[in-house]
């Protein structure tokens, strides 16, 4: 291994990005290659096939299977209302007469010959796709949606909970390192992106829900509180879909953690622009994690500073991302090549940095530590 | 293959993984079959590459590297080998992709359903969903959840051979009115394998046999007391490579490169476990713990099961180990106070950065702790599954059969299993191996006398497609370079108070005298075994305590040595309790991991 493993979450003030805007069955694409399109424009519609629903009419009717059909009040393939009478058949020697209501609108599929099940479908639902972020259309996925390009700044963050939103940058923290505090949050809030410091508590993201803030960006979040926000434990990381009223990103982690000033600084720059976000992560193979995307007025090139991933070298800045040191900020001053034994006995390959603040020097695991651009 | 296996002189097997793909390199020495090298590199399934012969072939490269000598000619493998170049078999197995993923449907989710969902495991696939009638689920709601789930493959089954033909085609129409799709591209049929009633057979082919690829296999429950699961394991695989892996990015030219059909990778694992338990007669139970997911293998009374945990594991999945146990009972194991607010932001993160590894000692701590619940809730799931009836016949009353679902007879006999192999980071490369063997015995609380081992570098799945056609090399290596035999531990069974006298044990070695040794209840410790070679075990419970031959029975054993020795475990069974005083299961804790050494320091 000739670098340690370092994520590299991306944190630049110009990239050019492109999403894909996917129908989930094929329908219809409302834009063309090159057109300038905006968060909210609809770029593509269809219609999802309506539920099915089951009524077995041989046992409601007490028929024979084969003969169910026959019942029908009108042919397969015909539309119905709820409530409309759908089926109907002749007992106690032609007495009495049992009647079944359709339970939804919807057209009558098919009826079973061996089974004498009824399938009604219910109508198609309409599901339309909005861009996400303004730029423009950079490929028409035929019948399937498209590819938008949009140049701007760019921030991953750790993890996120929450879908897609759009809405201006707000700063409400002093500095990276003071958590967010629900008096700092105002009516003038509302559909905003509200960037914190290090830390938000559940009281003060309830706060900023009822505001109608649209999304809220801070270092850190205690899981007891995103416990309290999901109603349940959550599981396993794939998020996105959500529905809490409000989007939430960490861009560091879980706990009280400084957001890293790179990203402090960034979003300070950008602050009263317009930023799409989503929360939605996913940590497995094909790793996705949640992104703030700021798009520029001008196109400008991208620019080339951009500083993620790459290899570990002396003089590195970086950030420890486990205990006993999560959170520290350093630079590499030794990379030895030989495996060193650690507190836990395994022998591993290691670092020796030397932290910012304070100045000590201590021994990681390579595996501990992610780069971080100055 | 056309070559006989005596033949063979050299072998290369490679395991394509989610992450990773491992090679290794085995060739015939003079004392037998051995492992020579292992190589490996990143899976190449996924963009920008989308094929996954790249990373078979820079697997490959680093073993040519380590071994020193030249396997590939450009881009193909040389085989047969060719005085010192090229291999004489090549085979594979694959688990990329997220593996084999299956919805299963069945009349009675107890019986057919349960049925289906072990063959389907049993097959190596992760089993999405079990659709039945009797699933509680309204039919449109069955329909919704078909739809919404993209399975590689779906089995239905339903129905004793002759019984009512009705249920089977009501099962039949919710999928036909579901039209689910293929998982990997939509321009292909969805494989379905039926296996139920064979008397509804032709109406199953006349409701989807045009929508899908359809296979009608005999019947899995062709009565109630019988379960013939064979047939539609056979299936399975073969649907895994005519339509998943044919359309998995770059498995048509490595499925081309093998003689041998490319196997799920627990199907794998799970030969080369039954191979194991038949060679020694043992009952025998096998955890793969990862990332992301734990499997579980037993083999008890001749009957093989296999279970996966699709969402237990130590990274990807540590967080819902938390959610799934709860955080009381990840503390137990814990012998330092910790604050709940920090245990949960500590997994959190571990969940949000998965390759992070601990550093401190007390973090290596919380991690065995972790996997401790980890291991004993794939297990309990293994045993709520592996039950009942299972490819033989049994002889049942109607009562048996009707209580089937309550009575749930799990075939795991923990008085019964005779070795635990333990699979997986967390067991594998544990700093000190008593951790491995004191985080197995934690979890399965093995009863009486078993034997324990940690596999050393996970080459089982390779080792299981080789033992389809080389049985005595896979078995070789298997015990020679995959094995690492750790001891045993010895574990009577009954309730007693600290102190009481429990239980006497005599160790007699190969070569030497007998060494004797006293236990009392509610301790753990550590007796010496050789590291190789057996030793003759002579244990005597005294009255009220059982290692296997009944209360007060004295039972002998051969057992193999081991690196770790024998532990004694009288901290009793049925019940096995933690104290709930916190200040007092720290203080046992503690006084157990000194006992053990489990640790450089007190923590």
């Amino acid at each position: 291994m000739a670098h340690a493993y370092t994520p590299g979450l991306r944190v630049t003030a110009a990239a050019t990005v492109r999403r894909e805007r996917r129908l989930p069955l094929k329908g219809e694409v409302l834009v063309a290659s090159g057109e300038a399109v905006d968060a909210h424009t609809v770029v593509a519609r269809t219609e999802l096939p309506g539920n099915v629903q089951t009524v077995n009419l041989a046992a409601r009717l007490s028929v024979d299977p084969a003969r169910a059909e026959a019942a029908l009040t009108r042919p397969v393939g015909s539309p119905i209302a709820k409530g409309e009478v759908i089926a109907a058949a002749k007992s106690l020697f032609g007495l009495a007469t049992h009647r079944i209501e359709s339970p939804v609108e919807g057209t009558i599929e098919s009826v079973s010959k061996v089974s004498g099940q009824l399938i009604l479908r219910e109508p198609p639902v309409p599901v339309e796709i909005s861009a996400y972020v303004r730029g423009t259309v950079a490929e028409v996925l035929p019948g399937e949606g498209v590819v938008v390009e949009s140049r701007g700044a760019l921030l991953q963050g750790i993890f996120g909970v929450g879908g897609e939103t759009w809405g201006e940058i707000a700063i409400a923290a002093a500095s990276p390192d003071e958590p967010l505090a629900a008096a700092s949050l105002s009516a003038d809030h509302r559909g905003r992106v509200v960037v914190g410091g290090a830390y938000v508590s559940h009281a003060t993201l309830m706060r900023a829900r009822e505001l109608g803030v649209a999304a809220v960006v801070v270092g850190g979040f205690d899981d007891r509180d995103l416990r309290q926000l999901l109603g349940r434990d959550l599981g396993v990381a794939i998020t996105g879909s959500e529905e809490l009223g409000l989007t939430l990103i960490l861009t560091e982690g879980f706990g009280h953690i400084r957001m890293a000033d790179r990203s402090w600084r960034l979003l300070n720059e950008q602050r009263g622009r317009l930023a799409s976000v989503s929360g939605a992560t996913q940590i497995r193979a094909g790793v996705m994690r949640p992104e703030i995307l700021i798009p520029a007025d001008d196109a400008r090139p991208e620019a080339g500073a951009e500083a993620h991933g790459g290899g570990l070298e002396v003089g590195s800045l970086l950030r420890v991302i486990r205990e006993p040191y999560f959170g520290r900020i350093g630079r590499v001053v030794e990379l030895p090549s030989e495996l060193r034994e650690l507190d836990t006995e395994a022998r591993v390959r290691v670092l020796v940095v030397e932290f910012i603040a304070g100045g000590e020097r201590a021994v990681v695991p390579r595996a501990n530590v992610e780069l971080i651009a100055g | 293959m056309d070559r006989a296996p005596e033949s063979i002189r050299s072998i290369l097997a490679t395991d394509c993984g989610s992450t990773t793909t491992k090679a290794i390199l085995i060739e015939r020495r003079p004392e037998g079959y051995r492992l020579v090298v292992r190589g490996e590199a990143p899976t190449t399934v996924e963009a920008p590459f989308e094929d996954v012969t790249r990373g078979v072939l820079n697997a490959v490269r680093e073993v040519e590297e380590l071994a020193g000598r030249r396997i590939l000619d450009g881009e193909r493998i040389i085989t047969p080998q060719n005085s010192a170049d090229g291999v004489d078999l090549y085979l594979s197995t694959s688990s990329a992709g997220g593996g084999l993923q299956m919805t299963v449907s069945g009349l009675v989710l107890q019986m057919t359903g349960e049925s289906a969902q072990r063959a389907a495991l049993g097959a190596g696939a992760i089993v999405m969903d079990v659709i039945a009638l009797n699933d509680g689920r309204r039919p449109y709601e069955k329909i919704r959840r078909l739809r919404q789930l993209r399975p590689d493959m779906i089995l239905l089954s339903g129905g004793t051979d002759g019984g009512d033909v009705r249920r089977v085609a009501e099962m039949a129409e919710v999928l036909r009115a579901a039209d689910p799709k293929a998982r990997l591209g939509a321009g292909y049929e969805l494989p379905v394998i039926y296996a139920g009633n064979r008397e509804a057979a032709a109406i199953v082919r006349d409701l989807i046999g045009g929508r899908t690829a359809l296979l009608v296999v005999p019947n899995l429950r062709p009565t109630l007391e019988r379960e013939n699961l064979k047939p539609a394991r056979d299936a399975i695989h073969e649907l895994f490579m005519e339509h998943v892996m044919a359309h998995a990015p770059g498995y048509r030219k490595l499925m081309a490169w093998s003689p041998v059909p490319i196997m799920p990778t627990p199907g794998a694992v799970g030969i080369i476990i039954e191979k194991v338990a038949k060679r020694d007669r043992l009952a025998v139970v096998g955890v793969d713990i990862g990332g992301a997911t734990t499997d579980v293998f037993s083999v008890f009374q001749g009957v093989f099961n296999r279970t996966v945990s699709a969402n237990l594991g130590m990274s990807y999945s540590v967080s819902n180990v938390m959610a799934e146990a709860g955080i009381a009972n990840i503390l137990r194991w814990v012998p330092f106070a910790v604050e709940e607010v920090d245990l949960r932001n500590r997994i959190k993160n571990k969940m949000i950065r998965p390759t992070t590894i601990p550093q401190a000692l007390e973090d290596l701590v919380i991690e065995q702790a972790i996997a401790r619940e980890a291991l004993r809730l794939a297990f309990e799931q293994h045993k709520a599954l592996a039950v009942g009836l299972k490819g033989v016949q049994t002889e049942r009353t109607i009562s048996d059969i009707v209580s089937q679902a309550e009575s749930g007879a799990s075939r795991v006999d923990l008085g019964e299993l005779g070795l635990l192999v333990g699979s997986g980071g967390v067991l594998s490369h544990a700093p000190r191996r008593v951790q491995a063997a004191l985080m197995m015995v934690d979890a399965f609380l093995p009863e009486g006398i078993t034997q324990l081992a940690v596999d050393s570098i996970f080459m089982a799945p390779q080792l299981g497609v080789l033992s389809s056609v080389h049985e005595a090399a896979a078995t070789e290596v298997f015990e020679r370079d995959c094995l690492i035999r750790l001891g045993a531990v010895v574990a009577p069974v009954g309730p007693g108070r600290a102190g009481q006298a429990c239980v006497a044990i005599e160790i007699e070695p190969e070569a030497g005298g007998p060494s004797r040794h006293r236990a009392a209840f509610g301790e753990l410790a550590l007796l010496p075994l050789p590291d190789s070679g057996t030793v003759r075990l002579k244990v005597s419970p005294e009255r009220g305590f059982d290692v296997g031959a009944g209360r007060g029975r004295p039972i002998e054993a051969r057992i193999h040595g081991g690196v770790v020795g024998l532990l004694i475990d009288t901290r009793g069974r049925r019940p096995f309790a933690l104290p709930d005083d916190p200040a007092a299961r720290i203080a046992r804790l503690r006084a157990w991991n000194r006992a053990l050494s489990v640790y450089p320091r007190e923590v």
